[in-house]
């Protein structure tokens, strides 16, 4: 079967002074039509440059995707020129991006910004771009939205550009929306909205949505499926279920011991788990697994060589090479 | 309860220009020099037609005349008219100004988005020819261009305007540096802000992406350096005209009036007081507006 957008062996690695820092490398992925994936990861493990490779939106150069294939209904989009990137940009593949507050252009009304893509790929007119982006504010539960078309992006809060910027990125009907830590610039009331919205859209325009997250509660809450990245890998992948139940690799069990719990006794002094030491340099990545360094279970064996993902159950695969998932 | 709330906004959307004219009639300075600059314009535009003394009759019974009622502006050490010659020579001086501003803001705007938007050799080249001109020291420069190209050009566009479209070029060419270098600075810091990202990932090409979003966000700064250029420019052409480079000396475009009246200052105040003035209002008045314009186009303000 294929699948709506797949990621085989993608490396991309970008150019500094101190040599060729290897952001992504070798990363496998899948959506499928319809579904929420999440990626997650903390910051650094390249996340956001494989959302950024699958529309090649990285600078190039530094950037540069070195091997891999970004296949998007079986089509691998890595040879494509700019010119057929364009087409695909906004069509079919939306974006939304972290940071609200920056990601609209203040000189333009928020009506002309949504209509600028629609007039693009579409074609319409000025006035019917107007009123589509009218209809799409509507759709993204901006009140009064046939006057705020006419409004400055200054004019709205955080919350209300977010859902401005999905509004843009929705005004196409792509069949993926790649969102980069939508709700990461905002507060947490104003993010379960965000997320809320973002399934009830996903529901109703029967897309799917590759969500780029650090934070394990919006995983919880929003993905069917997980995947879970270090240090510009895949380290483990399953649905939200095996994941939560069944963690596998010793990072991703770190990663679920740092959700901040309310029913922890906070009387008895329990402190918030967290994982000790930080992210390997991409500039030379230590050798064998790069969670070794940092993993309570690592021996010898980890640091030979990298351990590929296995499968462990249906649709649940790890980098590891522990036989069993520790307690 | 909710009616005491005042409506922030009317139902009615405003155009944004009609926004912007708002926001310009606020600043109080600018819609004033507005004022002072139309009605500039509108004298050496519509003076000569009003007052018909001429600039070229000679009087020697009334050299150097303060202000009369026969001589408004007075007379100069022939007795011409300064009132006559000053109405004349302002539509010279004025035009020389804008149309300078306009090509330094247009090669100005060209290199720096061309050397903001590219990275590496083009942008590099692009800031040593920037750093060339910046360096070159302008006065001997200015002088040799005219000794070289004063007669070809005459030879094609007329004496007058063979040296207007000179002056124009020369002042041009060295007033874009400073809008070319805020240019690319501006590009820079805009071309990573996530709505330029936002606006390639809806599929915007290069080409749009600087036309409808880096550059109306860039052109605050340009607006302002735009009319300080033209401010510049008058002076530039009193320079060379002080220098006797400018128009032809029968031409009394205001630098030359100054250049003129420098021997008789003590005696006749009024023959350098009357031009210089009109320079600095001019000046002035233009870098009121353009100060007022920066604030109106942008939307963020709330005036």
């Amino acid at each position: 079967m294929t699948h709506l957008l797949e990621i085989r062996g993608l490396k991309t690695h970008f150019k500094t002074d101190d040599g060729w820092v290897h952001a992504v490398d070798g990363v496998d992925l899948h959506v499928d039509a319809g579904e929420t994936l999440c990626v997650v990861g903390e910051s650094g493990s390249g996340k956001s440059v494989t959302a950024m490779s699958v529309l090649k939106l990285l600078p190039m150069p530094p950037g540069r995707i070195v091997a891999g294939q970004v296949l998007w209904e079986g089509r691998d989009l890595v040879p494509l020129s700019q010119a057929e990137m364009r087409k695909l940009r906004g069509r079919e593949i939306g974006m939304v991006f972290q940071e609200p507050m920056t990601a609209l252009n203040p000189v333009y009304t928020v009506g002309e910004q949504i209509g600028e893509s629609l007039r693009l790929h579409e074609g319409l007119s000025r006035a019917a771009a107007l009123d589509r982006a009218a209809e799409l504010l509507a759709l993204v539960h901006i009140s009064q939205a046939t006057r705020r078309v006419h409004d400055y992006p200054h004019q709205f809060s955080g919350g209300m550009r977010q859902r401005v910027m999905l509004a843009l990125a929705l005004a196409c009907k792509p069949r993926l929306l790649i969102a980069d830590e939508p709700t990461t610039a905002l507060d947490v009331t104003i993010q379960a909205q965000i997320l809320d919205l973002l399934g009830e859209l996903k529901e109703r325009l029967g897309m799917a949505v590759l969500l780029i997250t650090h934070a394990m509660g919006v995983v919880a809450e929003v993905a069917q499926r997980v995947v879970v990245m270090y240090a510009g890998q895949v380290i483990e992948e399953g649905s939200v279920e095996q994941l939560f139940e069944r963690p596998w690799h010793p990072y991703t069990q770190g990663l679920i011991r740092s959700i901040p719990r309310i029913d922890a006794d906070a009387s008895r002094g329990t402190r918030l788990a967290s994982i000790h030491g930080t992210v390997p340099s991409l500039l030379a990545p230590p050798p064998g697994c790069r969670f070794a360094p940092r993993c309570a279970y690592a021996r010898d064996a980890c640091t030979r060589a990298t351990p590929a993902l296995r499968d462990v159950a249906a649709g649940h695969r790890v980098a590891c090479i522990l036989e069993e998932a520790p307690p | 309860m909710a009616s005491s709330i005042p409506a922030s906004r009317t139902d009615r959307p405003v155009s944004p220009w009609g926004e912007a004219w708002r926001r310009f009639r606020r600043h109080r300075m600018a819609v004033s020099s507005l004022g002072v600059l139309a009605a500039l314009v509108a004298a050496v535009v519509l003076g000569p037609l009003a007052w018909h003394m001429p600039i070229d009759a000679l009087d020697f019974s009334a050299t150097m005349q303060g202000p009369s009622a026969a001589h408004p502006f007075g007379t100069d050490d022939l007795g011409q008219d300064l009132l006559a010659r000053m109405l004349y020579g302002g539509r010279i001086s004025l035009a020389v100004g804008i149309a300078a501003m306009g090509m330094a803001v247009l090669v100005g705007v060209t290199v720096g988005a061309l050397a903001g938007i590219s990275r590496g050799p083009l942008d590099a080249a692009l800031m040593w020819l920037t750093d060339l001109f910046l360096s070159l020291p302008q006065l001997p420069l200015l002088l040799l261009l005219i000794y070289l190209f004063r007669e070809p050009l005459k030879a094609v566009f007329g004496p007058e305007g063979g040296v207007f479209v000179m002056i124009v070029l020369v002042i041009g060419c060295f007033g874009w540096m400073q809008v070319a270098r805020l240019v690319r600075a501006q590009f820079f810091s805009l071309r990573e802000k996530e709505f330029v990202e936002a606006a390639r990932a809806l599929g915007a090409t290069t080409t749009r992406v600087v036309w409808r979003h880096i550059l109306p966000n860039a052109l605050g700064p340009v607006i302002v350096a735009g009319t300080i250029n033209v401010a510049a420019a008058i002076i530039a052409e009193s320079t060379l005209s002080f220098l006797g480079l400018g128009f032809p000396p029968d031409i009394p475009t205001w630098g030359r009036l100054l250049f003129d009246s420098k021997d008789h200052l003590d005696i006749a105040a009024h023959w350098a007081l009357f031009p210089g003035g009109a320079i600095f209002l001019t000046v002035m008045a233009i870098n009121f507006v353009g100060d007022g314009l920066r604030d109106a186009l942008d939307p963020r303000r709330v005036l």
